[in-house]
C-alpha cells in the first residue's frame, strides 16, 4: 500500500462524493481520505450518510489508527488529520488553518511528506481558499494534483483557486471521478 | 509545513534530546507530525527566523522552558466536555462506584481544572463527593495552580451550563459558584477533596491505586510507544474493575490492554476485567 488518494472540499462538495462513492471500485488496494468543512453535520450523521453510498468502509478515525487499503477515512469534525510515517494517522487538536479545522491544506502536506510522488489530491467545490496550500505541497513532491471542473462546481471559487494558484494536473468533472480512482488499483 | 517550514525533522530530534537532558522534560515521544507543528508555530508567534534561534534561547534561556512547554502541551480544556462522556459517567460509572468505601480518581494532564470540577459535580450529585477523592495531575504546574483556585472566565458559563445540562445535570448550574466581575468562582465544598499535583506521565511512575482513571486528550499528543507505555501506568494504577476514561478520539483498541479490557459503552469509558479472566489468559505464555 504506497498511494494514497486524498480529497478536500467544502460547501457543494457532499453532493460530488454521493455521486462518486457508489461508482468506487469494491477492493481498491489503497485508501482514501476526505477532508470536508462540514457545518451542521453532528457528528455520526455524515459517515453514516456516506457508508450508506458505498461497500466499502467509511470511517471516521480514532487517534493512531492504521490506514488499511479500500477504507475511506473521513477527517472528524474539529481535528486536523495528519500522518505519521508508519502510515497511522494522528489527530491534532492544534488550530484552526486559514479559518478550517480540519484543514485541507494541512492533511494534504502531512500525507505527501510520507507517500511522495504517490500521493493524489483532488480538491472540489468550496467557497474558500484551503487547499491550495496543500496542492502545490503535494506537486513540489511530485505527486499528482487534481481539481472538480469548476463549470461543474457547486461553488467554484475552491477548484478556481485551486487551479489559478497552483500547477493542477488533472481537470475532471463529477462523472469522470471514480473511472480515475478505480484505474490507479493495483492489481 | 504550510506555515513557514523552519524545521527539519532531524534538528527538532536533536533539540527534544537536548532539552530532555537538560531539564528533565522529555518531548521525544510526543507524537511527530503534531509537534513539528507546534513547534513551527512558536517560531511564528514568537518571531524566530531561524530555528537555530529558538534552540539558542531554550538551552539559554531557562526561564523561556515553560513557555515552550506550554505551548507544546496545549491546555485548552472545557468543563463537561464532551457532555455524552459526563452522562455515561453519572449513569453507568458512578452507580458502580457507589459500592466502595473510599472512591479514589485519578485525573491525569488535569489543565486548569475545568474537569475535575465538572467531576466533583457529579459526585455531589450523586451523594458520593464525601466518601470519593480527587487525584488531579499535570505536568505543567501553573495550570494546576489555577486547577487550584477553581476561578474560571465567567464569560463559559453559558457553554459550560449548556454542557452541564447535556450531561445529565438536574440543579442550577449557576448554584455551584459565585459571580465576581468577569470571574466564577467554584464552591468550597466542591474543592475539598481534591489534591492536586505535578506528575509527568512521560517519566513519573504510579503513585496509588485507583477505581477511575480518567485522561482525556493528552495521549493524542504521544506517539504510539509512549502511549503504549502511559497505558501500562495505567493498568498498574488501576484496581480490577475499575473504570478508565479517555479523550473523544483515544482509544485502547490498537494497544495490547484491549483484551483485558470492555468497552463499556460507545463512550470512551472501559473497565478492566475480573483478576481470574485475567490469570486465564496469562497462564498461557
Ligand atoms: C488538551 S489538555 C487536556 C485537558 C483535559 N484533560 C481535557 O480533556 O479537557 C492536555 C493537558 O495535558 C498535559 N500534559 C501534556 N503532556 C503531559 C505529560 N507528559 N504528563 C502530564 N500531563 C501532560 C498538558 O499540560 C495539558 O494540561
Amino acid at each position: 500500500m504506497d498511494t494514497i488518494f486524498l480529497i478536500g472540499g467544502s460547501a457543494g462538495s457532499l453532493k460530488v462524493l454521493l455521486e462518486v462513492l457508489p461508482e468506487l471500485s469494491a477492493n481498491l488496494t489503497f485508501p482514501i481520505i476526505i477532508i470536508l468543512h462540514r457545518k451542521g453535520y453532528v457528528d455520526s450523521q455524515l459517515v453514516n450518510l456516506l457508508n450508506a453510498k458505498t461497500s466499502l468502509n467509511v470511517i471516521e478515525p480514532d487517534d493512531k489508527e492504521p490506514l488499511s487499503p479500500g477504507n475511506i477515512y473521513l477527517a472528524p469534525p474539529d481535528y486536523h488529520l495528519l500522518l505519521e510515517q508508519d502510515k497511522t494517522i494522528s489527530l491534532d487538536f492544534s488550530e484552526k488553518f486559514n479559518f478550517s479545522r480540519p484543514s485541507i491544506d494541512i492533511t494534504f502536506s502531512s500525507a505527501v511528506k510520507i507517500f511522495k510522488e504517490n500521493t493524489f489530491a483532488l480538491i472540489l467545490s468550496g467557497a474558500n481558499a484551503d487547499g491550495v496550500e496543500g496542492l502545490k505541497a503535494v506537486k513540489a513532491n511530485n505527486g499528482t494534483t487534481l481539481a472538480q471542473n469548476p463549470i461543474t462546481a457547486e461553488v467554484n471559487y475552491m477548484p478556481l483557486q485551486a487551479i489559478t494558484q497552483s500547477k493542477i494536473d488533472f481537470v475532471l468533472n463529477p462523472s469522470e471521478i471514480a473511472a480515475f480512482i478505480n484505474k490507479l488499483n493495483v492489481s | 509545513m504550510i506555515e513557514p517550514d523552519l524545521i527539519r525533522d532531524e534538528e527538532l530530534e536533536k533539540l527534544l534530546i537536548e532539552i530532555a537532558e537538560l531539564y528533565g522534560y522529555d518531548f521525544t515521544q510526543y507524537s511527530k507530525a503534531s509537534i513539528k507543528r507546534r513547534v513551527n508555530r512558536i517560531c511564528v508567534i514568537d518571531k524566530f527566523t531561524s530555528f537555530a534561534e529558538l534552540r539558542y534561547q531554550l538551552i539559554k534561556q531557562p526561564s523561556y522552558l515553560q513557555r515552550f512547554i506550554e505551548e507544546i502541551t496545549v491546555n485548552v480544556t472545557e468543563m463537561f466536555r464532551d457532555p455524552s462522556f459526563y452522562k455515561a459517567l453519572r449513569d453507568d460509572v458512578f452507580p458502580q462506584l457507589g459500592t466502595y468505601p473510599i472512591i479514589r480518581i485519578w485525573l491525569a494532564g488535569c489543565s486548569t481544572g475545568e474537569e475535575v470540577y465538572s467531576l466533583a459535580i457529579i459526585a455531589k450529585e450523586t451523594n458520593l463527593i464525601q466518601k470519593t477523592l480527587f487525584y488531579a495531575t499535570d505536568i505543567n504546574p501553573s495550570v494546576l495552580e489555577k486547577a487550584r483556585d477553581g476561578i474560571f472566565p465567567l464569560s463559559q458559563m453559558k457553554l459550560y451550563s449548556e454542557n452541564y445540562i447535556n450531561s445529565g445535570g438536574l440543579k442550577n448550574f449557576s448554584d455551584y459558584y459565585t459571580a465576581n466581575y468577569d470571574f466564577a468562582r467554584f464552591n468550597d465544598d466542591l474543592k475539598q477533596k481534591m489534591i492536586f499535583s505535578t506528575h509527568n506521565l512521560v517519566s513519573d511512575r504510579s503513585f496509588n491505586e485507583f477505581q477511575l482513571i480518567i485522561c482525556r486528550n493528552v495521549l493524542i499528543y504521544f506517539d504510539k510507544d509512549l502511549q503504549a507505555k502511559v497505558f501500562k501506568l495505567f493498568d498498574d494504577s488501576l484496581e480490577h474493575l475499575g473504570f478508565l476514561g479517555l479523550g473523544s478520539k483515544e482509544t485502547l483498541r490498537f494497544s495490547q490492554l484491549d483484551k483485558h479490557y470492555h468497552q463499556i459503552s460507545t463512550e470512551k469509558i472501559w473497565r478492566k476485567q475480573k483478576e481470574d479472566k485475567r490469570l486465564i489468559k496469562s497462564n498461557h505464555f
